[in-house]
């Protein structure tokens, strides 16, 4: 009787404890649990429409009897953009290089080189590092050859240089302004309240509108400015059928929107810098410059690093004011990457769209994971 | 035996008058249904839609909602919809063009047997032309026309007679009024005048206007020979001489153009030539309708028209190359001059898509009938504002709807002159209706000239350009199928 009470009891703890292993088990993995189904929900919403248009850039789409059709047509998309029919759009059309570019093709190799082996030479080395150094070199360099030998009389820039000419153009006259409009609000100047949420009302607007407003305003023959550019002498002006005219009127639209986030992030970065070193350096006798490059500049460093970084990735897909300002034109001199992707969507050529849009993926990529790690985190790494 | 025949009399009375009744707007026949239509923006097109939709909804209770979107992007919204199943779209009235690839894909309603039994629609006061392109495909009525187009040239007559000049018959002549008045002051708000003003925007309505002046010089000997390609084998007609000529035209145009005439929409070039400010324009029959509008017209009884200008030399297909005009090579030439009316577009048209309800296709059916309906669309057409040109046979023949418009004798019998002329032309060029027009005109052919026109390329390459992406837009489709479809699109044998 003992021992057969004896056996259930062992019995029972071992069911016991055996159930306290589930439980725990379960327990450990609660957290996961609870997680999953938000994290199938992103994955669902992003990953799921990643590899879709991956899937997609390889096949060609074909309206069908009742329906649609996909064929396998292998790499021919992404072929076509560098080599074959849209060439031209994409990449460009090539010219002889002249003087000008073989110079700059080589002070570019010279100086990317220089800081490979200064990279190489330095004690903080590492695989990782080195290979991230190379693919952004390598990437710099495949711009500057293609910037070098697009660009100028008998080339044509494609998508993807006009793209690059928004983006760099772009985000550096919005940080400079920017910058230069944050730093005057912190002055103690009349009006700085006012000041302050008049540059911010820009960002307000939809940028269809702002594209809207400005081809109504760099309308010199009809639009409501018309008078003033007439006045002006500009009023036979045709910047819609000058590529570089065209180009800069939509990075004006661009920087008009776009100046007021880079202002709001730096003026609150530029408030945050302690007043008492500044005040020390003043009574030390330095200059408003050495003030600035010494003491301010180190202080907002990384938060202006993070907000060309968010701003970086935003250009790369700048397509409302092209698309509204001159439907890419002259013919396609405007056409940024995801205008180029949504004209091509927009025609149902959706495995060339899908392309297109890999494309920009790869580039802003590149780009803004090149720039988080050579700016913004050597920028955060100086301050800490 | 009596008794029966007189019973059979009267059913055959009874069933006659069921299906008038049935098609005669009954008061509240459609109560709480509610239709989607989608057109582009307009404001032409929508506008008549738009204005017509309350008429209706107070005649039978259906609620007619028009949806607008860009018109580059109308052909894929639809497809979008309609392909995805989504189907929020119950009809849409679209360019006829488009209904080949509609159809494949099995997206619009046959329409031939409503048709059949609507009198109200009065189908065979449509003019043929407009019957057979804008509506049938393939033997059945998928669309109900509600336009038709024809791109012309307008000219200012007081223009013309300071300059002491005659309409132009062939583009050179074109070319040398507009240099001649470009630049140049004609009374108006003293402003210069441009000497042509021609809608050239990318990614707009502005690519038929380059087919509109090769045409001329491209087809010669009627219809069926083809304007886009060689029927006897496929082979794009965009890489020879008489294309060369057309661009040529069409890049001085430009010198005598306002400024940025490059990035103007037809709506822009159009609100140009009415307010005065060019002496030559390329455009569909809205020109005529707006000049009389006496809100924005400042050239009322000052317009003029004529059927596309044309050229006196043509193309010879095996060598390329013009040759000079006569009996054999241009058949149809008027005074030595070939000229070859385009049918641009065809004229917007509606259509019901085949996976609505059957009550929403009723009342979508109803309303485009009586958006087509003479008593509708003989005022819609005389109305600027609307974009609808004539395409029905009283619309040419009751003069009095143009008088009531406040259209001159003189401008009415030059504006519906030029179009009847162009739509009586044996050597009119059709649109372009095979699978995939809209890669072919709307991708390949409108970016490879909006190059040429900013300097990107010059002739010869973008001739080349044009040919290389039709003919990769062939190999992706299929030669022979395409080649079938463009020779019955002609009628072509």
């Amino acid at each position: 009787m003992q021992s057969s009470s004896r056996v259930s009891s062992s019995a029972a703890s071992r069911r016991g404890s055996r159930r306290s292993v589930a439980a725990n088990w379960l327990d450990r993995q609660a957290p996961y649990v609870f997680v999953l189904p938000a994290v199938l929900l992103i994955l669902g919403f992003s990953i799921f429409p990643l590899v879709t248009s991956a899937y997609l850039s390889l096949m060609r789409f074909a309206l069908g009897e009742g329906g649609y059709e996909l064929k396998f047509v292998g790499m021919r998309n992404y072929v076509r953009l560098f080599s074959g029919s849209q060439q031209f759009h994409f990449v460009g059309v090539f010219r002889p290089p002249g003087v000008i570019s073989i110079a700059v093709m080589a002070a570019a190799a010279l100086a990317i080189g220089w800081w490979l082996v200064r990279y190489l030479r330095g004690g903080q080395r590492s695989v990782i590092g080195g290979i991230g150094r190379l693919i952004a070199a390598a990437s710099l360099l495949a711009v500057v050859w293609l910037a070098a030998n697009t660009t100028g009389d008998g080339g044509a820039l494609g998508s993807l240089m006009v793209t690059l000419f928004y983006v760099v153009f772009g985000v550096a006259l919005q940080f400079l302004l920017g910058l230069g409009l944050a730093y005057l609000c912190t002055l103690p100047l009349k009006g700085g309240r006012f000041f302050r949420i008049l540059f911010f009302l820009p960002l307000m607007v939809t940028p269809v509108g702002i594209a809207y407003m400005f081809r109504m305003m760099a309308d010199t023959a009809v639009g409501p400015l018309a008078p003033l550019w007439a006045w002006l002498g500009l009023g036979q002006i045709a910047w819609a059928a000058d590529p570089w005219l065209a180009r800069i009127v939509v990075v004006i639209g661009d920087t008009w929107q776009w100046v007021p986030f880079m202002f709001l992030v730096l003026l609150a970065a530029l408030e945050g810098t302690s007043r008492d070193q500044i005040e020390a350096a003043q009574l030390d006798g330095a200059s408003s410059w050495r003030i600035f490059r010494d003491v301010i500049w180190p202080s907002i460093a990384p938060v202006a690093a993070s907000a060309v970084l968010i701003r970086l990735i935003e250009a790369f897909k700048v397509v409302d004011l092209p698309n509204v300002l001159t439907n890419g034109g002259p013919g396609i001199a405007t056409e940024s990457m995801t205008l180029h992707a949504f004209i091509e969507w927009r025609t149902l050529n959706l495995g060339s769209a899908s392309a297109v849009a890999y494309m920009l993926f790869f580039v802003s990529t590149i780009a803004c994971v090149s720039f988080f790690q050579l700016v913004v985190r050597r920028a955060r790494g100086r301050q800490s | 035996m009596k008794c029966i025949k007189r019973a059979s009399v009267a059913v055959a009375f009874a069933v006659a008058g069921f299906m008038a009744a049935g098609h005669a707007l009954a008061a509240g026949e459609f109560q709480g249904v509610t239709v989607n239509v989608m057109t582009f923006v307009g404001p032409q097109i929508a506008e008549p839609l738009q204005r017509r939709a309350p008429e209706f909804e107070k005649l039978t209770g259906a609620k007619i909602n028009i949806l607008t979107v860009p018109f580059s992007d109308l052909y894929q919204k639809l497809l979008t919809d309609w392909a995805s199943g989504t189907n929020s779209v119950n009809a849409a009235v679209f360019a006829p063009q488009w209904m080949v690839d509609y159809t494949k894909g099995g997206f619009l309603e046959d329409l031939s047997a409503r048709v059949a039994r609507d009198p109200a629609l009065q189908e065979d006061d449509v003019m043929p032309f407009f019957r057979d392109f804008s509506q049938r495909f393939n033997g059945k009525t998928y669309l109900i026309a509600l336009d038709g187009d024809f791109q012309m040239v307008y000219y200012r007559t007081d223009i013309l007679k300071q300059l002491g000049k005659q309409p132009p018959k062939t583009w050179d002549e074109y070319l040398d009024i507009a240099k001649a008045a470009n630049g140049k002051v004609f009374g108006g708000d003293g402003k210069p005048v441009a000497g042509s003003c021609i809608s050239k925007k990318r990614n707009a309505q502005a690519y038929w206007a380059i087919i509109s002046i090769a045409g001329g010089y491209i087809q010669s000997k009627g219809t069926a020979q083809g304007a886009f390609f060689d029927p006897r084998d496929f082979k794009p007609l965009v890489n020879n001489d008489a294309f060369k000529a057309a661009l040529n035209v069409y890049k001085q145009s430009t010198q005598y153009g306002p400024p940025n005439e490059i990035n103007l929409d037809v709506g822009d070039t159009r609100s140009a030539f009415i307010s005065g400010h060019c002496a030559l324009t390329l455009d569909w029959g809205d020109i005529g309708v707006l000049a009389i509008d006496p809100k924005q017209s400042k050239v009322i009884d000052k317009v003029g028209a004529v059927m596309l200008p044309g050229s006196t030399k043509v193309l010879n297909r095996d060598t390329g190359k013009l040759v000079a005009c006569d009996k054999n090579t241009c058949p149809y030439a008027v005074d030595g001059v070939n000229h070859a009316p385009f049918a641009a577009f065809g004229g917007w048209s509606g259509g019901i898509n085949a996976k609505a309800s059957p009550k929403v296709k009723d009342a979508a059916y109803a309303f485009l009938s009586y958006m087509s309906q003479p008593a509708q669309a003989n005022v819609d057409v005389t109305i600027g504002a609307t974009g609808f040109n004539p395409y029905r046979r009283s619309q040419f023949t009751d003069m009095s709807i143009w008088k009531k418009s406040g259209m001159s004798d003189a401008a009415a019998a030059s504006y519906l002159g030029a179009i009847k002329a162009s739509l009586q032309s044996p050597n009119m060029v059709i649109d372009l209706r095979i699978p995939q027009n809209q890669r072919y005109e709307q991708v390949v052919l409108d970016t490879a000239v909006a190059r040429f026109l900013a300097g990107e390329l010059d002739a010869d390459a973008t001739m080349k350009a044009i040919q290389t992406g039709w003919d990769e837009i062939t190999d992706d489709a299929g030669k022979d199928a395409q080649l079938k479809a463009y020779k019955a699109s002609i009628g072509a044998h």
